[in-house]
C-alpha cells in the first residue's frame, strides 16, 4: 500500500525538474572547463608534437639537400680546377716553346754575329798581312836584285851561295818575324 | 516462523521497487535539489575536472603517464569517434564529444562502485538533458550547414515517388526529430536503471533467501556470486552505453552534415 502510493508519486520516466536544472548546470560547467581549457590545450600539444616530428624530418631533409648542394658545388669546383690546371699547363707549355724559340733565335743571331765579326777580323788580318807581305816582298825583291847585281860579276859560286844564304835568311825570318 | 520471515523480509525490502531509485534528500528540506543523485553528479564533474587539471597541468611533447592517459581519453573521442564517424570536419565536435563521453562514463561507473552502486543516469533527467543537447546540436549543425528550409527538405523528403511522400514525410519527421532524442535518453536511462535493478535483485535476493530458510544459504551465496559477476557485466555496460551515446550523437551530426540522405 505504501509502495503503491509512492510509485504513483515517482514515475521513473518523468524527469524531476530540479535535477534537470542541476544536471544542466553541472554538465554546462564540465563542458565549459573541458572545452575551453583542457581539450584546446591537447589539440595544441598534438599540433606541437606533429610540428616537432615534421620539423625533425624537415630538418633532416634540409641537411640532406644542403649536403647534396655542397657535393655538387665541390664537383663543380673540382671540374673548374681541373680545367684551370689544364689551361695553366697548356700556357706553360706554350710559354716554354716560345722562350726556347726565342733563346734559339737569340743564340743563332749571336752565332751569326760572332762568325761575321770573326770573318771580318780574318779579312782585315789577311789584308794587313798581304799589305805587309807586299811591302816586304818589294823590299826583299829590291834587296835581292841589288845583291844579285852586285855579286854576279864577282863570283858565280858566291852568287849561288848568296842565293842560298838569302833563302836561308828567308826561312829563318818567318820564325822570328811572324806575327 | 512465517511471521518472523515477514518481519525480517520487511527489513530487507524485496523485491526492489522504483522507490529504491528515489532516496530521501541528504539534508532535510532540500528536496530533490540535494540527493545522492545530484551529489554524485557534482562528484563526477569534480573528478573529471580534477583528473584533467592534474594530468594536463604541465603538458609535455613527450607525455608523462598521466598526461598520456588524459590524451588517450580525448584521442579516443577525437580520432575514433569524431574523425571516424563525421570525417575531418568532425574534429571541431571532438571536445564536446569527449566531454560527453567522460561525463556519461564516470556517471555510469558510479553504478558499480562499492558503497555508491547507483548511477545518476538511472534518473531520466540526466540522460534527457544530454539527449536534448545532442538533438539541438545535430539540428543546429544541419540548419547552419544547409539553411533552415533546405535542411528540413533534405531530412524529410527522400528520393521516392510523389504519392509515397505523404507517408514518408511524417515517418521521417518522427524518426529523425522525435524518436532520436527519446531513444538516446531512454537507452541510457534504461540500461543504468535495469543494471541497478539486477544488482539489487541478486544482492537483496541473497538476503531474502537466507532469511526465508537457512537451507537456502548456498543459493543465496550463489546469488551474491552472480551479483559480483554481474557487476563486471555492468562495468562493460557502463562503458558501452557511454560509447553508444557518443557515437550516436556524432552519427546524427554526420547525418545532418551529409549531402545526400
Amino acid at each position: 500500500m505504501r509502495y503503491l502510493a509512492q510509485e504513483a508519486e515517482h514515475n521513473p520516466l518523468l524527469p524531476i525538474w530540479q535535477e534537470v536544472v542541476v544536471g544542466l548546470i553541472a554538465f554546462g560547467l564540465l563542458c565549459f572547463v573541458l572545452m575551453k581549457y583542457v581539450f584546446p590545450r591537447m589539440e595544441e600539444t598534438y599540433r606541437q608534437r606533429v610540428e616537432a616530428i615534421e620539423g625533425g624530418i624537415k630538418k633532416a631533409e634540409d641537411a640532406q639537400a644542403e649536403a647534396n648542394r655542397m657535393l655538387e658545388q665541390y664537383r663543380q669546383q673540382l671540374t673548374e680546377a681541373r680545367g684551370e690546371a689544364a689551361r695553366i699547363r697548356d700556357e706553360a707549355r706554350a710559354e716554354a716553346i716560345a722562350s726556347r724559340d726565342e733563346i734559339l733565335a737569340r743564340t743563332a743571331e749571336e752565332r751569326d754575329r760572332i762568325i761575321a765579326s770573326g770573318r771580318e777580323q780574318l779579312t782585315q788580318e789577311r789584308e794587313t798581312l798581304v799589305r805587309q807581305l807586299r811591302g816586304e816582298m818589294g823590299a826583299l825583291a829590291v834587296d835581292l836584285s841589288s845583291r844579285i847585281v852586285g855579286e854576279s860579276l864577282a863570283d858565280e859560286a858566291r852568287r849561288s851561295g848568296t842565293v842560298d844564304r838569302f833563302l836561308a835568311e828567308l826561312e829563318a825570318e818567318p820564325a822570328t818575324g811572324a806575327r | 516462523m512465517t511471521g518472523e520471515v515477514i518481519v525480517r523480509a520487511a527489513e530487507i525490502p524485496f523485491p526492489p521497487s522504483v522507490e529504491d531509485f528515489f532516496p530521501p534528500s541528504l539534508i532535510e528540506g532540500t528536496g530533490p535539489w540535494l540527493t545522492k543523485f545530484t551529489l554524485l553528479l557534482w562528484v563526477a564533474v569534480a573528478l573529471i575536472i580534477i583528473f584533467f587539471a592534474v594530468a594536463y597541468r604541465d603538458p609535455k611533447l613527450v607525455p608523462s603517464r598521466l598526461q598520456w592517459m588524459a590524451e588517450s581519453v580525448y584521442g579516443f573521442a577525437r580520432d575514433n569517434i569524431a574523425k571516424d564517424m563525421i570525417g575531418p570536419e568532425g574534429l571541431r565536435f571532438a571536445p564536446y564529444l569527449a566531454t560527453l563521453f567522460c561525463f556519461i562514463l564516470v556517471n555510469n561507473l558510479f553504478g558499480i562502485v562499492p558503497g555508491i552502486q547507483i548511477s545518476p543516469n538511472s534518473h531520466i533527467a540526466f540522460p534527457a538533458i544530454l539527449a536534448v543537447i545532442s538533438w539541438v546540436l545535430f539540428v543546429s549543425v544541419g540548419i547552419r550547414h544547409f539553411g533552415f528550409v533546405p535542411y528540413f527538405k533534405k531530412s524529410l523528403i527522400l528520393p521516392a515517388p510523389w504519392f509515397i511522400q505523404p507517408l514518408l514525410i511524417p515517418i521521417e519527421f518522427v524518426s529523425t526529430f522525435l524518436v532520436r532524442p527519446f531513444t538516446l535518453a531512454v537507452r541510457l536511462f534504461a540500461n543504468m536503471f535495469a543494471g541497478h535493478v539486477i544488482l539489487l535483485v541478486f544482492t537483496l535476493g541473497g538476503f531474502a533467501l537466507l532469511n526465508a530458510d537457512a537451507l537456502l544459504a548456498p543459493v543465496s551465496v550463489l546469488s551474491w556470486v552472480l551479483a559480483i559477476l554481474l557487476t563486471g557485466l555492468e562495468a562493460l555496460v557502463a562503458l558501452l552505453q557511454a560509447f553508444i551515446f557518443t557515437v550516436l550523437t556524432s552519427s546524427y551530426v554526420q547525418g545532418a552534415l551529409a549531402e545526400e540522405h
